[in-house]
This record gives structure tokens, sequence and C-alpha cells, in this order.
């Protein structure tokens, strides 16, 4: 009975990750691209994504009349990505081996074929041939001028903002100070100077910019749709080019590869349906390692009071009570927690100690990563509590006594005995904390974590850890991608592939958390857990 | 839990000395001394004026039945009752002319001093090296140097050496149960003590691991004053020097270990060690 309780919930999971593998790996796939020819004319080109029959119609045999969804692309063209055609409908199916589709910066994919390179004197290439000899050289460089722009905009321009923005503040701390007019007026022409310095430099830097992004868009590829219709599209948008049709096995194979890569390292496009996950997935280790730093000394130093020092009566069983009673409090409650004393309250009061110049523009007043991780502490407190509470009971008393009769005080018999003896047990509890603050998204909703974030909370710009920023979230990524999308069949792949790596993410968070505490079990061979 | 007041102790102790039949005029120059020491946990009373006098570099063995209070007041006299929630006590123990239960006493030097092995191996779940080295660590011994030579010298003491000395650094749970033992003696004398209190420390070990340890202690001796509680008269009368027989938290009888078990005083001992009772 029991057993077939534990087979079933085992095959439920493996069930589940099944699913999420199978839906979400598909996504990095590229299926053939299939031209149709339609019988009341008209000519479509896609991937083909689903066939499935059509509710109480039937084909001349009686059989049940099947349609199928077909990814067209070419949003800007049409409008829209998918297309249900029904079979019956269909004339003729080919695989043209030079159909082209565009992975681009703007629209989504391109399906279609090239007809030629414009350059800014002109025709560069109408033949195929041409074509496919020029393009990757050009594309290539576009990349490049792309590279240059970004390390332009990451590095000077952000600089003179940043400059900018600490002169702003320098002026209205000069504001907020009582001064002689005399030296203020000094002041505030020093001040005014070095701004109508960077002033200039930030007019040229922007003038140069201006320049490199209209250059990267001047070549463009102009291709046809399989209707007939003409579209240019800037070499300089291209993600990737390819004729899937022409492309053997380990072409297919390597682009798999690239495409996952993309997926975990690059960033998000176009309001996160296309690109990666890479600040989602930073966000999420982030926080949780901040979490995990912060639950874990906090926890065993209640736990070790509950156990070692507070004096055992109906007090301590109250607070004990009250401990697990925290674990059943819904998180969202957590969350609102986290808004009125960490965000309004701790951050409202640093930023007026220490950012008065700033405000009214909060910066630790807001939410943010370091908030968010301390309202998941609190959320997770109870799991780091109770699981070394058991460890720390299971340490046997007359461990505590052999250290005790060595002359050792209690101090160092919980320091250097009775900790190392239940460290099992703690990171049990650090894992099962872990585990649950991964999964949560709802209090982080109110306390930091946000759609789309700019920046990393770690970059390289001085204080370089940046715990005030707000940070994107695996969790919210699932739903915002899977549900506030307005494209919801091309992204709900997106979906499966970030829950899988969402999985994949907190199964080797917690392997490696496990993988420690079998080190630790394995060296000091006795607690029970 | 620790440091627990004695608020029924009194501080100053009238030295005279009673007229008890057990307390042994003979022992020159004693390292404690048990005056009138009574001692209850809650309301059971688990000593009842108890007084006797314990000579230096000798083996003195505490007999009697199972409850007698033995283990008790070897747990006096490092005061490891203090531990116990509800624990009170009157009556004295002086150790070297001190008292014991001075407010004033700093606890962990006099643990330091009195060392204790226990019925149980208590080994804690750390290396070898670092259950010999732990009591040296505490009292601020750190330096690699010492430490080693100090680790050597109490597993050579405990005639531990050769079966560890090629893995220092593994558990301390993967010796044998008479292999523990010997490493808690050598913990307990890392920390270089006057006297070492044995709780029974071979009740869980088989003969071959018993003969090792009660050797050991003959070597012991020549250094450290022990005093050893146990179940088996055999074993009292093997390896110590004086006897004590308790029994209902009295002492009963104290005297030269041969003397008590050859010519037994009170018919209460006659009858314990003859099996009569217990």
């Amino acid at each position: 009975m029991c057993g077939g309780a534990l087979a079933f919930n085992m095959l439920a999971v493996l069930a589940l990750l099944a699913l999420l593998a199978m839906n979400g790996l598909g996504y990095f796939w590229q299926r053939p691209l299939t031209l149709l020819t339609l019988r009341e004319g008209g000519r479509v080109l896609g991937e083909i994504h689903q066939r499935e029959a059509i509710p109480g119609a039937q084909d001349a045999e009686g059989q049940p009349a099947m349609r199928l969804q077909l990814k067209v692309g070419n949003r800007d063209v049409t409008g829209v990505d998918f297309r249900w055609i029904d079979e019956q409908d269909i004339l003729e199916r080919s695989h043209p081996d030079d159909a082209v589709v565009l992975g681009r910066l703007e629209w989504g994919n391109y399906y279609g074929f090239p007809v030629a390179i414009q350059g800014a004197a002109g025709v560069l290439a109408t033949e195929p041939d041409q074509i496919w000899a020029l393009l990757p050289a050009l594309h290539d460089r576009k990349r490049s001028e792309h590279a240059a722009i970004h390390a332009l905009e990451a590095g000077e321009m952000d600089d003179v903002n940043a400059e900018l923005e600490e002169l702003r503040l320098a002026r209205r701390r000069l504001a907020l100070r009582e001064l002689p007019v005399a030296e203020r007026s000094h002041r505030e022409a020093a001040l005014d100077r070095q701004r109508a310095e960077l002033d200039a430099r930030h007019e040229q830097l922007a003038t140069q910019l201006l320049g490199m992004r209209e250059r990267v868009l001047v070549e463009t590829l102009v291709l046809e749709t399989a209707d007939g219709s003409q579209t240019t599209v800037p070499v300089g948008n291209i993600v990737r080019f390819l004729r899937p049709n022409s492309m053997d096995r380990i072409e297919t194979l390597g682009l798999y590869a690239s495409r996952a890569w993309e997926f975990v390292w690059g960033e998000p496009r176009e309001s996160n349906t296309e690109g990666g996950v890479f600040p989602a997935l930073f966000g999420t280790v982030m926080m949780v390692f901040i979490m995990s730093f912060v639950v874990t000394p906090f926890g065993v130093l209640a736990a070790l009071y509950l156990r070692e020092y507070a004096k055992q009566g109906p007090l301590v069983r109250i607070v004990r009570i009250a401990v697990n009673n925290l674990a059943g409090v819904p998180s969202i409650v957590f969350g609102v927690f986290g808004l009125g004393f960490f965000v309004y309250m701790v951050g409202g009061t640093i930023d007026q100690l220490l950012h008065p110049e700033v405000l009214p523009t909060p910066t630790y007043g807001t939410g943010g990563i370091l908030w968010a991780s301390l309202t998941l502490a609190l959320l997770t407190v109870p799991v780091v509590v109770v699981a070394t509470e058991e460890g720390l009971a299971a340490v046997p008393r007359s461990i505590r006594e052999g250290s005790f009769a060595l002359g050792a005080t209690k101090f160092e018999t919980v320091w250097r005995v009775i900790i190392p003896a239940s460290a099992p047990a703690i990171l049990t509890g650090m894992i099962l904390a872990m585990a649950r603050a991964a999964g949560e998204v709802a209090p982080l909703m109110i306390v930091g974590m946000v759609k789309l974030a700019p920046s990393l909370p770690i970059d390289g710009r001085f204080p370089f850890v940046h715990l005030e920023r707000k940070f994107m979230h695996l969790g919210f990524h699932i739903y915002d991608v899977g549900f506030q999308s307005p494209n919801v069949d091309a992204t709900t792949p997106l979906v499966f592939a970030t829950a899988l790596l969402l999985v994949t993410v907190v199964t080797l968070m917690n392997l490696s958390a496990i993988g420690l505490r079998n080190y630790l079990r394995r060296r000091y061979a006795s607690s029970p857990f | 839990m620790e440091a627990m007041s004695h608020p029924s102790y009194p501080a100053t102790l009238p030295e005279e000395s009673r007229p008890d039949p057990a307390l042994h005029p003979e022992i020159q120059d004693p390292v404690l001394r048990v005056l009138t020491l009574s001692l209850w946990y809650g309301a059971a009373q688990a000593l009842d004026r108890v007084s006797l006098e314990i000579p230096r570099k000798k083996i003195t063995a505490f007999i009697g039945p199972s409850g007698c209070g033995k283990s008790t007041l070897l747990r006096c006299f490092n005061r490891l009752n203090d531990l116990v929630d509800g624990v009170r006590v009157t009556g004295n123990i002086r150790f070297e002319s001190e008292s014991i239960f001075d407010p004033a006493i700093d606890i962990n030097a006099l643990r330091r001093r009195i060392g204790m092995v226990f019925q149980k191996s208590n080994p804690f779940p750390k290396s070898i090296y670092e259950n010999v080295a732990y009591g040296c660590r505490i009292h601020g011994i750190n330096g690699k140097q010492d430490l080693d030579e100090v680790v050597e010298r109490s597993l050579v003491g405990a005639a531990l050496w050769n079966e560890v000395k090629d893995r220092l650094h593994d558990s301390a749970l993967g010796l044998s149960g008479g292999q523990q033992q010997r490493l808690c003696i050598a913990r307990a004398i890392a920390v270089e003590p006057e006297i070492i209190l044995l709780d029974e420390p071979c009740s869980a070990l088989d003969p071959i691991a018993t003969g090792k340890i009660e050797d050991l202690m003959q070597e012991l001796k020549n250094d450290y004053t022990l005093l050893i509680v146990t179940h088996s008269m055999q074993q009292a009368s093997r390896v110590s020097d004086y006897t004590g027989f308790l029994y209902l938290g009295r002492l009963i009888e104290y005297g030269v270990t041969e003397e008590l078990f050859v010519r037994p005083l009170k018919k209460e001992t006659e009858d314990y060690i003859t099996g009569r009772f217990g």
C-alpha cells in the first residue's frame, strides 16, 4: 500500500519532468520549412507545429478531417505568427531548398525567399549564389558593429551618464547644505563647468552612436514571402539566417546547441518572448544564495537558543509552536510584510539617512533583490529552525558531557562539538529552505521582482554588487511569458523550456548542497541525518 | 543548565572530624576529601552524608548495586552533576584543600584538573587527532608542533598509538569499542589532569579490551590519581588499592581493597561481595 503510494508519487514526478523535457527541449529544434499550395490559390511557407482533428468534421472517405498549425512568422507583414490550415484545402506540399528562416531582433521570425542584397550605393547581389556568398561576411560585420555600439553604450556612454547623475546629486547636496553665499555660488559655478564639459561629451557620444546605429541598418536583405510580397530586412537586424531544408543533421544539431546556449545565456528580446532568460536565471540563483546566507545563520542561532540555552518550559514550547506555524502562513502575507517592513520602513530609513539628495526617488525604499531575499529568508526560517533543532536533539548527551568533562565551556562545546556534529542536519534545513525559496513567486512580486530589469544586480560599476536593484526571476518569467504575452502560441514552448530550466537549477543547487552534506556526514560519520 | 547554583551548600563547613568509621586516618596527604556530602535529584536523595578521603596516586574503586549512588558520587568530583536540572548538594568536597563548590572557583579549570572517562565511550564526531587535541585547543594550545607532541604522548600513554598512528586523521567513530574507550582515556590525559574519574569504563567491552584498560590503569597510576566506579567486584579487587562500598546512597565501608574483600567489617558489605544480593 505504502509502496504503491510511493511508486505513484515517483511516477507523477517523473511524468512531470518528462512532460517539461519533451515540450521544453523541442523549442530549440529547427523543423523543416514546408511550402503549401492552397486550392483556392495562394501559397503559405512555415513550420508545421501541430496536426489535429477538426471537431465534428469528416473528409470525403469518412475519416476525421485534420488541420495543421503552421508557424508562418512574418508578423510585420501578416500580423499573425501562426495559421491553422485545413488539410482538405491543401493542393500540394513541398520543401524548397532555398526557403530561408531569419531570426530577427524585431518582429520575430521571417519565412521567405531571398531576392537581393542592397547596399547604400545600390544592389550588391541578386543571384542566390551571390547572395549566399556575400551574406555571411556581411552579417559578421554587422554583428561586430552591434558589438561596438553595445560596448560604447555600456562603456563610455554609461560612464558619462553616471557622472552626470553624480553631478546632479552633488548639486542637490549643495542645495541641502547651509553655506555662505559666496562659497555656494563658487561651488555651483565649479559644478556647472563640469556639467557643461560632460554635456558636450554626452552630445558628441550621442551623435557618434546615432551614426553607428544608422550605419548598421544600411545594408538590407530583400526577401519575398511565399505569396510574393516583398520585404526588406536590414542585415543588422538579423540574428540568424538559415536554409533549414538544405541543412544536414550535424548543422541542425549545431543550431540546436546554439539556440539552447542563447536561451540560457542570452538577454530577452521582444518583451521576453524571444532571446534568452539569463537575467532571470541570474536573479533566481543570486536571490536564493543571498537568502541561504541569511537564513542559515539566523535559523541555526534561533534553534541553538531554543534547544541549548533557553530554559525549557511553557514559553519555549509556545515559541516553538509559533515558529512551526510560521511555516503555514501564506507566502503572499510574507510579501506584504516584506513590503511594509523591509522596503518602506528599513529601506525608507536607509534612504533618508544615506541618500537624502536622491529623494524623492527611492534607492533602498523600493523593492530590490536584498529585500526579496530577506523576505524569503523569513519565509523559510521555520524550515531551518525545525531541521536544526532535530539535529541538535540527536547529538547524544554523552558527547556534551565528554566536552564539559574536559573543561570546555558551554560556548566551546556548542561551537566545536555540537554544531559540527549537527552540520548535516543544518544543511538538510538549508536544502529544504532553498527548494522552498526557489519556487516562491507570489511574495516577490511586491518586493522587487520585475518583468524586465535593465541591469543585473552584479556588474562592473562600483560597488559591483547592487543589492538595491530590481531583478528578474524564472518563476515570474514563466508566468509573464506564458500568460501575459500577446503571442501565446509562440511562447508556450518557451514556458516549458523555462520551467525545465528552473527545475534544473533548483535540482543543481540542491544536489550541490546534498553533496556537501554527504561529505560532512562521511567526515563525521555520526549523525542520523 | 550550566553553572547551577548550590543554594543549600554551606559556605563555611565546620572542619570537625566526625567519628565516621569510613574515614581512614592512615591515608597520608589525601588529594580529595569528601565531607558529609549529601545530594538530591529533586526530591530523591542519591547520596546520604558520605565522607571519605582519596589517596594520592592510587586507584580507588567504588562498588555497589545499581542505583547506590556511586556514579553520582564520581560525578560530584568534577561537578558534572551541575548539568542536571534540580540537583541540590550539601556538604563539601575539598580538592587539594580547596572547596570545589566555592562559587569563586573556575569550574572549567577544575574539570581540566579532574578528567573523566565515561561508561559508554563518547568520542567526538571528529578525527582521532582532533579528539585528543580537543582539550588542548579549548585551553588555548593551538600550535601544530605542540599539538602533535601532545597527541602522540597521550595516545602512547593510552596504549593506542601503535594501532592508530597511521590513521590519525580518520574519523574516531571508525575505531572499535575498546579503542574508542582508550581514545577517551587519551583525550582525558591530553590535558594533563591530576585525577581521572572512570565511570564503569569497561562495562561495554569484551574481556580482552577490558584487560588492556586494566593494564593501562596500572600504568597511569604512576602519574595520576584514579577513581573508578565498577559493577564488577573482580575488577575492583584486581585493579584498586582502596575500595568503597556504597549502598542506598550511604558509604557503608571504605578501606584497603584486600582487607575489604577478605575481612569486611559490615554485614552489608559481606553480603554484597559474597553475592547474597545485588
